[in-house]
């Protein structure tokens, strides 16, 4: 069988590819925001502002010191969860007594400066950053080429997926995040420094959006906009996979991505709207998210 | 570690009773003509048609504690609506108008009984995410006309009489409108429903148990606030002649949580007020060569961390100090 639909199979291969990298970062991302509104009660909205700014970073690396990706894989999120550190100390935590849209609004303006900057001084044309010389190539996998780079996006993203999802599920350290998000005050009184554990959580979750963004940068241009364009499909998938569970946000994350690729195929049209429709239809059904509580 | 409730505005209980009302649109109409003779025309008709936007915003944010991050859809898609039918049905300005309104009001039906399923956070990602979904609507859509949007609508005759090419006319005809639609939002904030609206921004809970069916208020305010935000879009797609994209994307939304912010959150005038700084300040940072969306940026950041009140609001507050100390 090579068609199906009188749609060639390998057209579905390669947009299942597609959707599948996407997912990552729709997984990636969306579990940041859900890792950072767990703990903090705040929906960063600077996610994708340090997304960007992990691209960024990782193509002025390149260019002006000549570090390359691998360097750059760590680097970049180091100096973006060092500037979260700095944003949760002097602005976010001073927001926590009041209501949670505050810290909305907060992350919005950040958002809108970082962005607003590196449009000045770039503009909005995208800079094209090498892929790495280990990933040039492709593989036969049976039955389609498959890009190097993007398998290694792909296993990547799912090794950070599940590190992320065993640390706060499986360990202590977890465990007293976990609890903190239950009662801060409570845990507080244990002797817990909770608020370390929330600027580590912060930091934590820019990192992850930073590292997303070094990933995407040898596939998708880098550019100002980038994170703003990628950012309110994030928050459909957060929304669709109720909010703060880190299960539904990679689980709904790699899926929504599949699901967009493969309208890619038979609506295209609608590719780039099918993700608020299926928004709109869980919250008809279930307004908590898939993977909410109510 | 309970949140604070977003309440901020003193000026809750108007205790000027029915003149104050009068008195300000007695005072908005003298400024407005002076204005005229005074500044650019266009520049002002640009700061009323926010200034009502913003007003039509801070009716569902400022005394309902519903933040939309949505809002810019009604706007832009009333605009879209007005623009369309003016300048392809050959509708009469103010027809166009009352079509994009209805849409808006339409839409915010929708948008609305969606979104008041969840609070809070949620509430803001839900419009944000499905207003997301109209921009790329408004993209691909044949009658939108894509990245060029609809150029030169034609503002037409008013009633099929008065020639809103007359710059004057124009003019007096946006200054009606806003006139007219700041009263609107005076006049909900100021009645009953206004004050349920209220009680339920305060304490919601208390509100169900009090017997307010609270969804169906929660969705008149959401359809209210949209309708007056599209009468807003439309009249500002009359003046410039002009729908386009950047009317509908998410940035437009934040825009405007910016003007009521800068202004004052739940005051009446703080939306007209923020509306009149931010659209200066663009005005000024447009030809300084200053990166706009840096300093707005600063200016958000700023007001969020230590002018919550916004200038109405921080102004009241001073007022009413000096008021106790002197009795």
């Amino acid at each position: 069988m090579t068609e199906l639909f009188n749609i060639p199979i390998q057209a579905f291969y390669v947009q299942i590819l597609i959707g599948l990298i996407n997912g990552s970062f729709y997984a990636v991302l969306s579990l940041g925001l859900a890792v950072i509104f767990g703990m903090l009660n705040v929906i960063n909205f600077a996610h994708g502002a340090m997304y960007m700014l992990g691209a960024i970073f990782s193509w002025m690396m390149l260019t002006y010191l000549g570090i390359g990706y691998w360097p750059a894989l760590v680097l970049a999120p180091l100096l973006v969860a060092g500037l979260a550190v700095l944003m949760e100390k002097f602005l976010l935590s001073r927001l926590y007594a009041l209501d949670h849209l505050y810290g909305l609004l907060l992350t919005f303006g950040v958002a809108m400066i970082v962005e607003g900057g590196f449009r000045h001084w770039l503009g909005t044309s995208g800079q094209p950053y090498p892929m790495p010389s280990a990933f040039e190539g492709v593989a036969d996998i049976g039955f389609m080429m498959l890009p190097l780079y993007r398998g290694w996006v792909i296993v990547f993203s799912a090794v950070l997926c599940l590190a992320t999802w065993y640390l706060i599920e499986r360990t202590r350290i977890g465990s007293y995040l976990r609890a903190a998000t239950e009662n801060p005050t409570l845990v507080q009184a244990f002797g817990v420094n909770v608020p370390l554990l929330m600027t580590a959580t912060y930091a934590f979750g820019a990192a992850l959006a930073a590292m997303a963004g070094v990933l995407a940068a040898p596939i998708y241009q880098i550019g100002p906009l980038m994170g703003q364009n990628l950012i309110v499909v994030v928050f459909a998938v957060v929304v669709i996979g109720g909010m703060g569970s880190i299960m539904g946000a990679i689980v709904t994350g790699y899926a929504l991505g599949v699901i967009e690729g493969l309208t890619k195929v038979f609506y295209p049209e609608a590719s780039s709207t099918v993700i608020f429709v299926i928004m709109v239809l869980v919250l008809l059904t279930r307004p908590a998210g898939l993977f909410g509580r109510a | 570690m309970t949140p604070q409730p977003l309440s901020l505005s003193r000026s809750d209980t108007d205790s000027d009773g029915v003149r104050a009302p009068l008195v300000a649109t007695v005072a908005a109409i003298v400024l407005l003509t002076v204005a005229y003779m005074l500044v650019y025309p266009v520049f002002v008709m640009n700061m009323l048609c926010f200034g009502l936007f913003a007003a039509a915003f801070n009716l569902l944010f400022g005394y309902a504690g519903l933040m939309s991050f949505g809002h810019a859809a009604f706007f832009g898609g009333a605009a879209y609506i007005t623009a369309y039918t003016a300048k392809y049905w050959g509708l009469t300005p103010e027809l166009a108008i009352l079509l994009g309104v209805l849409f808006a009001a339409a839409f915010g039906v929708v948008v609305g009984y969606l979104a008041i399923r969840r609070q809070g956070i949620y509430f803001a990602m839900i419009t944000l995410a499905i207003a997301q979904m109209f921009y790329f609507f408004c993209v691909q859509a044949p009658f939108t006309g894509g990245e060029d949007g609809i150029q030169a609508v034609p503002r037409g005759r008013l009633l099929g009489l008065v020639p809103l090419d007359d710059p004057r006319f124009m003019y007096a005809f946006v200054c009606a409108v806003f006139l007219l639609g700041s009263l609107a939002v005076w006049r909900i904030v100021n009645s009953p429903f206004g004050v349920v609206m209220r009680a339920i921004r305060e304490n919601e809970p208390r509100a169900i148990s009090l017997g307010y069916r609270v969804e169906r208020y929660k969705l008149a305010a959401f359809v209210m606030s949209a309708a007056l935000a599209g009468l807003a879009g439309s009249t500002r797609a009359i003046v410039f002649q002009l729908a386009s994209l950047t009317d509908v994307g998410w940035q437009a939304s934040g825009h405007v949580v910016l003007m009521t912010l800068v202004g004052g959150v739940g005051t009446i005038l703080g939306p007209i007020v923020g509306a009149g700084v931010v659209v200066s300040l663009e005005n000024y940072l447009a030809t300084s060569g200053l990166p706009i969306h840096v300093v707005l940026g600063f200016v958000f950041v700023f007001c969020v961390m230590f002018f919550r009140r916004g200038i109405v609001g921080e102004a009241e507050a001073l007022l009413s100090r000096l008021r106790r100390r002197r009795s």
